[in-house]
């Protein structure tokens, strides 16, 4: 190195470049001492006036949030302008006649105000500080009379959400919420402010940047007190984008109207195209009050209800499908050449298998059963042996044809995946054997297997177009405000479990049979215009032999119902669950029946019963529609819930 | 190894301008955060801690010969970039970008490092590298490689600032070895096509705008812009005089962004005027004419290219980030050495006053 170093003819070059380099930094300095020079001497006179006098604020104004519409073009959610008190600290003269006087004004507790106020403290001076939002307009006007007693106060107008039907669908459409410390720092929310809206659930979440539009904001100039003088300039807020949905209004409606009082899911969608039609999930919660201030008793209610209103039990419910799992088990026979129509099956009320015994429902025993009774009469023991002879693997083959076990994209996140259970997702799992006496109860979709009611309605809507699975989804189009539509949703087709046309067919008559023959558990969801195809379905929550009546809410079994219509050239699916409903046949199919019948009503295939004399009694004789369900008043606190992401409502001790 | 004639060779004015200024900048940064909610430890007693902790890494820099830098230069550069690749695949985010990856024990920015690496690694490559009468464009070619890999992938984090920053450093280091008239023509004939694929490709919305909004704050007087226009009024109410300590109404009255950060000249400027104005760059302009008379009197061609890099670092940072604060440049997040709060800046700075102490000391050697 040192031999390089002499031989280098740059030695003097080296010197002279440092000269060169100390210039241009010498250049460099000058330039800034000028600029400095520029704005401290000779601009001086007009910056400190206009640091001293006039000041510039910046204040944020948010966009007005997308509407959200029905496939009609009906209003769901929209818009409303909420007023709030600010307050500007250093511009109030006596604080506590201040608070005073808004505490008796706005019917506010004293320590509400100063909290709010205290937390403020530590926010740049002449900072607005909101201390109360939401008052009324009659609230607002009385402020504004009495402005020149109530110095310091600032009346600020924003929209927020108004919710055109209440709590209806309000788990679909969620609910907002000022966005959290996380969230600001997650690449997602990376364009948000401190204090900014978004969606905190369901639609409003999920499409929360199509519909959040533009923020804008104002530069004003206030004067050395921090009092308002003049806008200095205003980038304009755009509003965000309409987001039109699948879901029909009406339909909506009488879903949740047959639903009722009773905890559970039930989900519509229209067989040909995907379309979610219906999406319920009850009980249901007052969405405008998380905007607001949450009174916290009613938080607390929220919190406590064993029912779990704030739980999107459509979406995110995963239930052990019970019998209506049955139409996977036989498809999954028919398929494997293992039965047709023809073979029949002892039942004597039992099956033994190695030491247990696994019961059938019917303790009596169903006798000879073919393939048709056994759907229509949901017989267990038929399927027993079905599954005994298919093994699990298989079952779970099928299962996965017809959609179950993933999550399908329905437009909303958080989606289940539910569990199809096969030999080696049990060694995974839970790191042991499968043993063929689990196999059993897997055919009557017990066991392991979880479903979602968004799953179990996508299962029977293939099942009734014979073969296409399509996507099922809740958003129809995004419109822009000027009417432009962004994107439009088309009917996607996620796959083709591709079985033969006798498998559907022979399945389909037993559904048909289900609702419409004698002995069939389904009779309740009969109507008499349409013909109805559906199965039954209850699902053992916990095992309980010897209790009869007596059974706590919570342990009560769920009952499930899955259906489709017309039976001849299919439009609809309906999957209904009723929590701790206990029987399919009398707690769901009931449900499933008025909303197929609110369906073709809808379209003029039924007529609609002329409303009575009597009107606003429907409410409250609801709750009790069904002879099973007593009314639920119970008060008990519920238990632990122990996965917030996602429920299991699967019984621990199934046979 | 350890020679008594380090002692009597030891930079004492080197050490002693550098204190001076993080004095001051200590200063700056009580007032500067005053106007804050008490959390915690105050910003500028955590300062302190930084300046010590940076002297500690100081001294220990310079003890160490820095002739053992040249045999570890291009194992720091890989080591370095393979820290970068890491960012990008496994990364934390923080505020949009991605630039920290846990190490396990603690959380590290590597970008930053790359700042000095990139000096060790020019130095070491030119030093054995015979140039007659300038580099030719063929030439160029291996150094603006060893440059553009680590550029790009800062950029691509995105850090817009250190990118810009390290590719100064590695340009003035290559115009202290010598780049030959026509080379330069040649580059910068296709400079301009760059620019435009960069602008088109390469930089993120958030970074144009605030281009857009340095060349024409008043677009955006709401948005980026705002930050600028409340500097100069800041800086310029600040006057001859200024407004006195802890007087300035624009920092009290937090009309100013980081004001403790990377806009603490701008809270200075106001408090302390003209005159203080004029004291901080009389300062910084010793440094950096001091530091290129270290490269100067250095008789080894490793030496003092290092010391032109760190010199250049220096610099660069001083520059951008006055002309920033007073709105000759736009708002990049550069801050300035040893004056702004910042534990990283500190350290960064005070490894690169290691470097120089320790040429410096050891000129005599050779």
């Amino acid at each position: 190195m040192k031999t390089l170093n002499n031989i280098l003819p740059d030695d003097d070059g080296g010197g002279r470049r440092i000269i060169g380099l100390s210039l241009g930094a010498c250049a460099m300095f000058f330039l800034l001492l000028a600029r400095l020079w520029y704005l401290q001497v000779i601009s001086a006179e007009d910056l400190i006036d206009q640091s001293e006098n006039n000041r510039l604020r910046f204040v944020p104004v948010a966009a007005p949030r997308g509407a959200i519409l029905d496939r009609n073009g009906k209003v769901l959610v929209s818009n409303t302008p909420s007023f709030s008190v600010a307050v500007i600290p250093q511009d109030v003269k006596n604080k506590d006649q201040l608070i005073d006087n808004l505490a008796h004004y706005l019917n506010l507790d004293r320590k509400e105000i100063e909290t709010k106020w205290n937390k403020g403290q530590g926010r740049a001076k002449y900072y607005p500080l909101v201390v109360a939002s939401g008052i009324t307009r009659d609230q607002m006007e009385f402020l504004e009379e009495n402005r020149l007693a109530l110095s310091g106060v600032n009346i600020e107008m924003k929209p927020i959400r108004a919710y055109a039907n209440g709590s209806l669908a309000s788990h679909l459409l969620g609910y907002l919420g000022e966005v959290s410390e996380d969230e600001l720092n997650s690449e997602r929310y990376r364009d948000y402010n401190a204090g900014d809206y978004i969606g905190k659930s369901g639609i409003e979440r999920s499409w929360e940047s199509y519909l959040h539009g533009t923020d804008g904001g104002r530069q004003i100039e206030v004067d050395a007190r921090g009092r308002f003088l003049r806008t200095v300039a205003e980038t304009g807020s755009s509003v965000g984008n309409t987001v039109m949905l699948t879901i029909d209004l009406e339909m909506q409606k009488a879903a949740e109207q047959a639903l009722g009082d009773q905890a559970g899911a039930a989900v519509a969608m229209d067989v040909n195209t995907g379309e979610i039609l219906a999406f319920v999930s009850s009980p249901d919660f007052d969405p405008a009050l998380f905007t607001g201030r949450m009174p916290p008793d009613v938080w607390k209610k929220y919190l406590d209800d064993e029912r779990h209103p704030l739980e999107n039990k459509a979406l995110k419910g995963m239930y052990p499908p019970g019998s209506t799992f049955k139409i996977v088990t036989a498809i999954a026979g028919l398929e494997e050449g293992l039965i047709d129509e023809h073979t029949t099956v002892q039942c004597s009320g039992s099956y033994k298998f190695g030491n247990s015994t696994f019961r059938c429902w019917e303790h009596k025993g169903h006798g000879t059963v073919d393939l048709k009774r056994s759907l229509r009469e949901s017989c267990d023991v038929y399927y027993y042996k079905l599954a005994e002879r298919l093994g699990v693997d298989r079952i779970a083959k099928y299962a996965k044809l017809l959609g179950l076990g993933a999550p399908l994209g329905i437009g909303l996140e958080s989606e289940k995946a539910g569990v199809i259970p096969t030999q080696e997702w049990k060694l995974k799992r839970f790191g042991k054997k499968w043993y063929s006496g689990e196999t059993l109860p897997v055919g009557i979709g017990q066991g392991y297997v979880l479903t979602t009611p968004v799953q179990l309605a996508s299962m029977i809507a293939t099942v009734a177009n014979e073969g296409i699975i399509y996507r099922p989804h809740l958003v129809k189009r995004v419109v822009d405000a000027d009417g432009k539509v962004l994107q439009d949703f088309a009917p996607q087709i996620l796959s083709r479990p591709g079985l033969k046309p006798a498998t559907y067919r022979l399945v389909k008559e037993g559904l048909l049979a289900v609702v419409n023959e004698p002995h069939g558990t389904g009779g309740s969801a009969r109507l008499w215009e349409v013909k109805v195809a559906g199965k039954t379905g209850s699902s053992q929550v916990v095992k309980l032999r010897d209790s009869k009546g007596g059974v706590p809410y919570r342990f009560r079994d769920h009952a499930l119902f899955v259906s489709f219509a017309p039976f001849e050239k299919p439009e609809i699916g309906v999957a209904v669950i009723v929590e701790h409903g206990e029987h399919g046949g009398s707690a769901a199919a009931p449900v499933a029946g008025k909303i197929l019948r609110s369906y073709f009503e809808g379209k003029g295939v039924i007529k609609k019963p002329v409303p009575k004399a009597v009107p606003k009694e429907e409410e409250g004789g609801l709750g009790v529609a069904e002879p099973d369900d007593p009314g639920q008043a119970t008060t008990k606190p519920a238990p632990a819930a122990g996965n917030a992401a996602g429920t299991d409502k699967r019984g621990r001790d199934v046979r | 190894m350890f020679d008594r004639r380090l002692f009597t060779n030891f930079d004492w004015t080197l050490l002693g301008v550098v204190l001076l200024i993080t004095a001051f900048g200590v200063i700056n940064i009580y007032s500067a955060s005053s106007s804050y909610r008490d959390v915690g430890t105050p910003y500028y007693l955590k300062q302190l801690y930084w300046i010590v902790a940076g002297l500690g890494l100081c001294l220990t820099v310079c003890s160490l010969d820095y002739h053992m830098l040249e045999d570890f230069a291009y194992w720091l550069y890989g080591g370095v970039l393979v820290l970068l690749v890491l960012v990008l695949v496994a990364g934390k985010t923080s505020m949009g970008a991605t630039r920290w990856i846990n190490l396990g024990f603690f959380n590290m920015q590597p970008s930053e490092p790359m700042k000095i690496v990139i000096i060790m690694t020019f130095a070491r490559f030119f030093s054995r590298y015979p140039v007659f009468k300038g580099l030719t464009l063929k030439e160029l070619f291996q150094p603006l490689l060893l440059l553009g890999i680590p550029a790009v992938l800062i950029m691509k984090q995105p850090d817009l600032g250190t990118a810009i920053l390290v590719s100064l450093i590695a340009g003035t280091m290559l115009l202290f070895v010598g780049v030959r008239w026509s080379a330069l023509a040649t580059i910068f004939a296709a400079a301009v096509p760059t620019v435009v694929i960069a602008w088109q490709f390469l930089l993120h919305d958030y970074q144009k705008k605030r281009i857009y909004n340095f060349l024409n704050p008043d677009l955006d007087p709401l948005g980026s812009g705002y930050h600028i226009i409340q500097s100069k009024i800041a800086v310029g109410s600040g006057a001859t005089f200024g407004k006195g300590f802890m007087q300035g109404t624009q920092s009290q009255l937090r009309f100013l962004p980081e004001q403790h950060t990377d806009f603490a000249f701008s809270v200075f400027a106001e408090e302390w005027g003209f005159l203080g104005c004029l004291l901080m760059l009389t300062l910084y302009l010793f440094l950096i004419l001091w530091g290129l008379g270290i490269a100067k009197r250095c008789n080894d061609r490793f030496g003092s290219l290092l010391a032109v890099g760190v010199t250049a670092m220096l610099f660069w940072h001083i520059a951008i980030n006055m002309g920033m604060v007073i709105g000759l440049m736009p708002v990049v997040g550069v801050p300035l050495p040893f004056f702004s709060y910042g534990g990283t800046s500190m350290v960064t700075s005070m490894v690169g006053v290691g470097i120089l102490l320790n040429i410096s000391m050891r000129r005599f050697m050779f």
